[in-house]
């Protein structure tokens, strides 16, 4: 206990410390978790300085191009600013993950917009589908566009830098009264993608709809996203990356941490606070500061990847 | 014509209205199903074979009617309609297919 209790002052700072700085800096924080403990260790400024040694990428999410209402009137001017903080961070990403919603309507010139923007960040870019980027009659744009080399609606595996990242889809053949849904296949192929790897190798797994059960009462989770979980028992390390619910959520159960990104198109309420999910409406002056960007660190030795959010504003 | 030809004819009319009214059906009515806040309302309609639903998105965001292997929606965005006359008695369970959450139920006798 007196090892936590020095862990607390070395810190020298109360919670509501925490959270006036929070404030008045109008930037991320820097969380590190060890031993299961999320950690704040300071303002995204600060760990920017601290130039991180290994890989490093970043994560963007439900851009929503073409969506227009009250709640956001401009997506894509958000989508920019998003952008252009990407382009500011001092040590270029490896690359770029985007956890789906691209676009709002699956409309073709949205897909245009969004990659016009997006390619500005001149990063790879390793995308997942959300549930808008699928409302085309074909169901062909995003597919043309993003499924080339990939399996099924668009799920694949990759290795950078020591960690294996794994690009799932859970926005398809969704059934009446649930959840998201990985299916069968898609969880028969993560088996054998994941069969043989070495223990510990840091896992990255990232989807559009939340892989845990965030809150079913508004579809926000994973109906078998348990059984992937299954077959990443063992590994040292495993990180899983979702969007979909437009707010910055974490939880850490063993070896897994989960985290979720916001929208750089408009926030939507937390969990059982409004009557339903969906674009929510707040003043303008805050609008910023509930949109964003996440940057990943990972250090090779260290068990934990290291996640920053970012606001486009405080 | 004779007085009994005059009643027989209006006999016959009068058995002719009668018979229109027996077999045609009740008149078709047009029911609507509004989405607001991800939630159909009314979550559960009772109707009669030849009624026509509708169904109006209010939310900001879009959704989708779907009854599997009976009615499918395109995308309804905001205040886009989906309709669909119901010919045949039956349960119909349907829901969102973006938001599977949503369920609705439309029973046709």
């Amino acid at each position: 206990m007196s090892h936590h209790d020095h862990h607390d002052d070395e810190r020298g700072v109360s919670r509501r410390k925490v959270l006036e700085c929070m404030t008045w800096a109008g930037t991320g924080v820097l969380w590190t978790i060890t031993g299961g403990v999320p950690r704040s260790l300071g303002l995204v400024d600060a760990a920017n300085a601290a130039e991180p040694a290994g890989l490093s990428f970043l994560q963007i999410s439900d851009s929503h191009i073409g969506f227009d209402k009250p709640a956001n009137p401009n997506a894509a001017g958000t989508l920019e600013e998003a952008i252009a903080k990407v382009n500011a961070i001092p040590k270029k990403p490896s690359f770029m993950i985007h956890t789906g919603d691209i676009t709002h309507l699956s409309k073709a010139a949205e897909f245009d917009n969004a990659e016009k923007i997006i390619s500005q960040a001149k990063l790879d870019v390793h995308y997942v589908p959300g549930e808008h980027d699928f409302l085309d009659e074909e169901i062909k744009f995003y597919k043309d566009r993003y499924g080339k080399g990939t399996r099924g609606a668009g799920y694949y595996s990759f290795d950078a830098g020591g960690v294996h990242f794994v690009g799932l889809v859970n926005v398809v053949d969704l059934k009446a009264g649930g959840l998201g849904n990985l299916g069968a296949e898609q969880l028969e192929w993560l088996e054998n993608d994941l069969k043989g790897r070495s223990k510990s190798t840091p896992v990255v797994v990232f989807a559009h709809i939340p892989l845990w059960t965030v809150y079913p009462e508004w579809g926000w989770g994973t109906e078998d996203g348990a059984r992937a979980l299954e077959y990443l028992k063992g590994f040292g390390s495993v990180t899983v990356l979702n969007g979909h619910i437009h707010q910055v959520m974490q939880k850490v159960e063993g070896n897994v941490t989960f985290h979720t990104a916001r929208s750089t198109a408009f926030p939507q309420p937390a969990p059982g606070t409004a009557p339903s999910p969906g674009p929510m409406k707040v003043e303008d002056a805050r609008l910023r500061s509930l949109l964003g960007i996440a940057s990943v660190n990972f250090k090779q030795g260290d068990q934990r990847l290291a996640i920053i959010d970012t606001p486009l504003a405080g | 014509m004779t007085f009994a030809a005059s009643r027989s004819l209006g006999l016959a009319v009068a058995a002719a209205f009668l018979l229109h009214f027996g077999t045609a059906p009740v008149q078709a009515e047009e029911l609507k199903v509004t989405i607001d806040n991800f939630t159909f309302s009314p979550a559960e309609l009772k109707l009669k074979v030849g009624d026509t639903v509708t169904w109006t998105n209010h939310d900001d965001i879009p959704h989708t009617v779907v009854s599997a292997g009976k009615f499918r929606s395109k995308t309804m965005d905001t205040d886009n309609t989906f309709s669909f006359t119901f010919t045949s008695a039956g349960d119909y369970k349907y829901f969102c297919s973006l938001h599977p959450h949503m369920t609705g139920m439309i029973k046709v006798e």
